[in-house]
Order: structure tokens, then sequence, then C-alpha cells
């Protein structure tokens, strides 16, 4: 494709999406799709990639992920989609898939969709994903159905306290995906950098030991951009993160920023 | 949580940098749990949710009052009710399939009349004109071809109906209230409440129920679930139970009930699944697979209407398409091969003869008959072919050559016509009744099996869920035969 000023001009949105379907060659950038079950992701995933992932409004449809591709001022972009969970310290299937992604798969942008008329439940989660990776989106989908319940959301304010952008959204619709799209291209790109929201515990024995302990994984693995969230999980014994110190896992995440992504189960028996 | 920490000893560790190694880092961190107290996690959560509730709060207005009459509730109250959500739930599933079975019987006669009457004819004579040798045309036009042709016009219309309407009813959002119903069932069982979404999945297709029982936390309910999502009846079964209802049931009344009754014996068959679900898990939790039944909330999601013309086309071209691709990849060599045993002969009598010999005693036992089990044995790789199995080799045994158009071939799709020629293979109603029976409680196909060993990669298990419905399919469908032998006199 030949690159004109227009294609490339932020103000051509739409036209500037080049869906690939699952033509992942050459990607530039990873996105990965996070966020409670039955939020939109798997809408947000179609409308990007011009595939058709199976929508269906039941929390726990997507359990295994689902890969595609799309092109975008003049990027080419490999989105995942994750299964939708309410959080990432539990030890479920999927939890551990999506959980595992973000952290071992590195996405260079991670979209957290976000249910507006829940929005206090989808933070949670949020906040979580907050801990383990800078660069990411807040998609707030289904601002459709919070006005049907009169609710405002104020998107800006969200942006502030987040510090990441949000993206209104109402993706059944439609609406909201050039918007999304640009954000993603200026968090992949570098334009935008985030200053995300970091939790606040309200005990200070736990700050003192969450704190000594970054220092200490930070002095062991100099590279590891989320040493404070594998504070956390090993203070909470999580076994799975000990044994990634242990085997040298997080040793290779943070020299070579990516690891080995598990393999998905294929599409074709999901029939 | 005001437990002091011994800085001196941490810094020690941590000011020379070199001295932090893997094993010392686990062992600060273990030292740091004990020294933080047990319940880090729920202060951890609490963070969490004390943190995401004060930036939701900011965010948030409330425009006025909340609307005083609330849809989605209303309809909950009544859908998730003690007294109609059972009710409700049987009459939506009743209606689903009355309007697939009413729906499909003209398409499915119109296909056969296209493929099965008017182009194999053509295609046998194509195939002579050119002077194809008798074995080769026979192989492909006779086995391959009609094999497919045949297929087609079972599967495509019944699931061009289906998957629509059940598309709309989740995408509407019904899905998860049947889940709710059915929890308390489940927990009653031993087993996990989102089995039922498993299972839900399992009404598709079992391999990817199987898959989809990822969401259920523990292993032993995951287990529990996996073992038991064959009996949900899978969309490679419906025709099946769609078209032996249609022809032995809904004949016992007359016309005008025809369809609803046909409707009711389909849904009282994928009732009995759910019902074995229950029995099933229940035993296995207290046998092989004792333990807690741990807890789950689950999010019933707004209603949301549907879009109406996206699922019927999304619902079409994905999973119709894919589901019938799928039986055609398989009912070509099926077709095949059925014709190759129909035409190698054994001293005086075809292959396929010898093995319908064989199993028919032991079928007999069952109250099906030699071809039924043949056809099942013929059809591990997809259920969907069973049916045309059934009648290409009801035809070999009758000898019925004026029906069809020779041993081994597939012939038109009327329904007088099919239950004529199963009545001259010697069936009776409870050989139909059996059949259905025996379609729901049989192994599963070898699809979810090899699905069964990804997901618990385990031989034991895969083995036992092979194995388990298969044998209880003998039992039920033997003690029905002996009954219904006992009752009516009839040896």
């Amino acid at each position: 494709m030949t690159q004109t000023d227009c294609t490339t001009c932020p103000a051509h949105h739409a036209g500037n999406l080049r869906r690939l379907g699952v033509d992942m060659s050459n990607f530039d950038y990873v996105v990965a799709l996070a966020g409670n079950p039955n939020v939109g992701k798997s809408t947000i995933f179609n409308a990007l990639t011009g595939l058709r992932q199976h929508t269906g409004n039941w929390p726990g449809k997507t359990v295994t992920r689902a890969e595609g591709a799309f092109a975008y001022g003049g990027k080419r972009y490999k989105l995942v989609d994750l299964p939708g969970t309410y959080s990432l310290l539990s030890t479920s299937r999927d939890e551990e898939v999506a959980r595992d992604f973000i952290l071992f798969g590195r996405p260079d942008v991670t979209i957290i969709v976000a249910d507006a008329t829940r929005l206090e439940r989808n933070l949670n989660l949020a906040l979580q994903v907050l801990e383990i990776t800078d660069r990411a989106v807040l998609a707030l989908n289904l601002l459709d159905e919070a006005a049907r319940h009169g609710l405002q959301v104020n998107d800006r304010r969200l942006a502030r306290d987040l510090g990441i952008p949000v993206v209104p959204m109402a993706a059944r619709q439609g609406e909201g995906v050039d918007a999304l799209l640009q954000a993603v291209h200026e968090v992949a790109t570098g334009q935008v950098v985030c200053k995300p929201y970091r939790l606040k515990s309200g005990s200070t024995a736990v700050q003192r030991a969450v704190e000594l302990l970054t220092r200490q994984i930070q002095a062991l693995f100099p590279d590891l951009p989320n040493a404070r969230w594998v504070a956390l999980r090993l203070l909470d014994g999580d076994q799975r993160i000990a044994q990634a110190v242990r085997n040298g896992e997080l040793r290779e995440l943070a020299q070579n920023g990516r690891t080995a992504p598990t393999p998905s189960i294929p599409l074709e028996i999901m029939a | 949580m005001s437990t002091y920490i011994p800085e001196e000893v941490d810094i020690k560790q941590n000011s020379n940098g070199t001295a932090v190694t893997e094993t010392t880092l686990l062992q600060t961190a273990e030292a740091l749990r004990w020294q933080i107290g047990r319940n880090f996690h729920d202060q951890l959560m609490e963070d969490i949710y004390t943190n995401a509730a004060r930036i939701a709060d900011r965010a948030i207005t409330r425009a006025g009052e909340q609307p005083r009459f609330d849809l989605d509730s209303t309809i909950d109250r009544i859908v998730t009710s003690r007294r109609w959500g059972f009710p409700l739930m049987a009459l939506l599933f009743a209606v689903v399939f009355w309007i697939t079975i009413v729906g499909s019987n003209y398409p499915s006669q119109a296909l056969a009349w296209l493929l099965v009457d008017t182009l194999h004819p053509l295609l046998r004579s194509g195939a002579d004109l050119i002077g194809l040798p008798w074995w080769l045309s026979g192989l492909l036009v006779d086995g391959m071809y009609l094999a497919t042709a045949w297929v087609v016009s079972v599967m495509l219309p019944p699931m061009a109906i289906f998957f629509p309407l059940f598309t709309l009813l989740e995408d509407f959002g019904y899905l998860p209230r049947v889940a709710f119903n059915l929890d308390n069932l489940f927990r009653k069982s031993g087993a996990h409440g989102k089995q039922a979404l498993s299972m839900m999945m399992g009404f598709g297709c079992n391999a990817a129920g199987v898959v989809a029982t990822r969401v259920i936390d523990s292993p032993r309910e995951r287990l529990i679930a996996i073992v038991t999502n064959n009996f949900a009846l899978c969309n490679g079964r419906w025709p099946t139970q769609i078209l032996i209802a249609t022809l032995f049931i809904g004949s016992l009344v007359p016309a005008y009930l025809a369809g609803l009754v046909s409707a009711l014996a389909v849904v009282g068959v994928a009732m009995l699944g759910v019902l074995l679900s229950f029995v099933v898990s229940w035993g296995l939790s207290r046998t092989i697979l004792k333990g807690e039944v741990s807890t789950f909330s689950l999010e019933l999601p707004p209603y949301r209407p549907p879009r109406i013309w996206q699922t019927i086309y999304t619902s079409l071209i994905d999973r119709t398409l894919i589901v019938l691709w799928r039986a055609v990849t398989f009912a070509l060599p099926a077709g095949a091969v059925i014709w190759l045993t129909a035409n190698i002969t054994l001293g005086d009598r075809s292959l396929a003869a010898h093995l319908i010999n064989l199993l028919d005693p032991f079928a007999w036992l069952l109250g099906l008959n030699g071809v039924i089990l043949l056809a099942y044995v013929v059809a591990i790789p997809a259920n969907e072919i069973v049916i045309p199995t059934i009648l290409m080799l009801t035809v070999l045994v009758t000898g019925a050559t004026d029906v069809g158009s020779g041993a081994g071939v597939m012939f038109e799709l009327e329904g007088a016509a099919v239950k004529d020629l199963f009545l001259a293979g010697g069936w009776t109603l409870l050989t139909a009744v059996n059949l259905m029976l025996f379609s729901l409680i049989h192994n599963p196909c070898s699809t979810t099996i090899y699905t069964i060993y990804k997901e618990t990669g385990s031989k034991k298990w895969t083995l036992i869920a092979a194995l388990l419905p298969v044998v209880m399919g003998f039992m039920v469908t033997f003690l029905v035969a002996q009954v219904w032998r006992l009752v009516s006199g009839n040896w």
C-alpha cells in the first residue's frame, strides 16, 4: 500500500482502518483485549479485525484466546482477544490465560474494555491490569445502556484519574471505534505516554513490605517493568509467579521483553 | 496489621545488590508474608475495591431519579421465579423446536428432490456417458456424492432455522437465566453451577462445551462437567431426533398435532439428557470425585434487544455453514466406506451383511438392530452421518432395490418412503424410541474425545468420558426393550 498524506492523517479515521482477518504476518505491535466477562470484547475484536468471533450475551463465552489483525495509520497490529475475567488474582484457567498473556506476552497496548453501567466492578480489573502494564487504553463501552439507566460517565475525569486514555464507546452500534484506534495507535507509537494509577494500600505495614520486596526484585531483574506487581503476587503467595521466579521465566521476560506465548486452542473445534 | 518489619535484616540483602538471588528473594517474600499476616489477600482485595469505588464515584453522575419501572428486573422476576422459571424454559425450547420441525419439513423435501432425485440420476448417466467403470462411478456417485447429498438435505434446513433462533435467545440474554434456574439443581448434584453454561455450549457442539468448562475453577467440578457434557444433545444429533420423532412419534397422533407432538418428543429427549447430567454428576461427586461444592457469583447481564439481521447472518454463515462443512467432510469418506463394505463380498454375502449379522443378536437385546449399531460404529467421527448410514445399510439388508437404486445407495428423502423402508427393515415403535435414546446416550464423537484428552491431559478420564455414556446407553435401551416387550407381550 502506498502511503499518501491522506491515509496517514488522523482526520482520515475510519478509512484508515484495514481489517486483516487472520493475516498476522509482519505485525508491528501486539494489542490485547482484556475486561470483565460480557462487556463487548469480542464485539470490538470483530469490529477491528473483520473476523466473526462468536459473540453472545452471557459471561464466560470466550475461554480461549482468539487472534486477528488490523492495520491502522500505516502500522500493522496483531489483536488478541482474552477471556473475560473479574480479576487477575485467583487461579482458574481462564484467568490464568488472560494474566499470563498480559504478563509474559507483554502486549504493546492493552485495551481494557469496561462496562459503563458497572463501572466500579470493571475498574477492579482495570486497576489490576494497570499494575502489570503501563501501556493501556480504557474502552468505556456500553455507554448507550448507561444512558438508558440514567447514568452519565465523565470520561475525561476518568482518564485523568486512571492516567490512561479513555475512549467512550457503544461498540454494538459501531460508535467510538475510530477514537479507540487513534488512542491505541498513539500509545503504541509512544505519542502518548501513560502514567497509570497505582494501588494505594490502606495499611502501612503492607506498603513497607511491598516497597522492600519491590526493591529486591528490581535489584534481581533490573529490566522488569512490573516489579511492584510481582512483589504483590509473591506476598499473596501466588505459586505460579514464585515458579516463574524459580525457573527463570521472569528473568527471560525481563531480558527479552517477550516469552513464548502459550499455544491457543484452534478455533475450528469451537464451531 | 501493625507488625513491625525488622528492616536491618532485609536491607543487608538489598544494599549489596548481588546478594539477592532467586532463592533469597523467595525466602524474603515468604518471611514477609508471615510478618504482614495471613489476611494480606483480603487486604489486597479491599484496597482494590476501595480504590476502584473512589475512582468510579468521581466519574459517575446519576441523572435524576431512577425510572420507577425497571423492565429488566421485571422480566427477571418472571423468568427466574420458582413457579414460572421451569415451565417457561420448557415452553421456550418447545416453541423453538416446533418452529424448527415444522419449518424444515418442506425445504428438506425440496433439497432431497433437487440433490437426490434429480441430480443423482443426472450424475449417474453422466458417469456412464464418459465411460467410467462401474466400481468408480459406484464409489463416487452412489457412495460419496449420495452420502453428502443426504447429509445436506437432512441437516441444512433444521440447522438454518435452529441456530438463528438459539442465537437470538443467546443475544437477548436468556442463557444466563437458564443457568441461574439450574444452579440449585447442579449444586444439589455436587457439581458447579457454571456447568449449566458449558452444557449450553454442548447443545451446540460437545467439543466446544468441553472447552467451555474452563470457566470452572475447581478441577474436581471441571471433570464432572467434562464427563457429563456429552448428555447435552449436540447439533450432530438434533437431526436424528427430529427425523425419527417426526416419522414415528408424530404419526401416532392426528396430523394437526403431529408437529407439536414431535417437538415435545425432542424436547423430552433433550430434558432427559439434562436429567442424566444431574444424575451422573450426583453419582460422580459421591464416588470417585468427592468434594465440596465451590461457590461462585453468576452475573445476570442486562437484556439487550437482539440484532435480528446480524444474528441471522452470522449464525447462518458461521455456525450453520461451519457445522455443515464438517458434516460433509466426514460424509464423503464415510459414503465411500459404506459403498465399499456393501459391495465387497466375502463368500456369499457382502462385508456389511456379515457385520450386521454379527451385531444383530446383541442389538436385538437392546431393542435396536445390527444396522443401527454398525451405523454408530461408522459414525464415530461424526454423529451427523448416522441417519444416512442407517438408510444405506437398511436398503442393503432388505434388498429393497425398488426403493433405492441398488446396494449401498441412498435414495429420495420423502418421509413416507423413508418410513416404509424402516418398516421393511423390521423397525417398530420400540426401535425408533430406543434409537432416540441411544442417540442421546452413547460415546462422544472422536473430535470431542480428542478435545477431552487435550483438556484433561489424562488417558484415564478420557476413557471414562468415552465409555461411561455408551455403557449407560446399553443399559437404558436394554431395560426399555425388556419392559416394553413384557408390557406389550410382543417378543
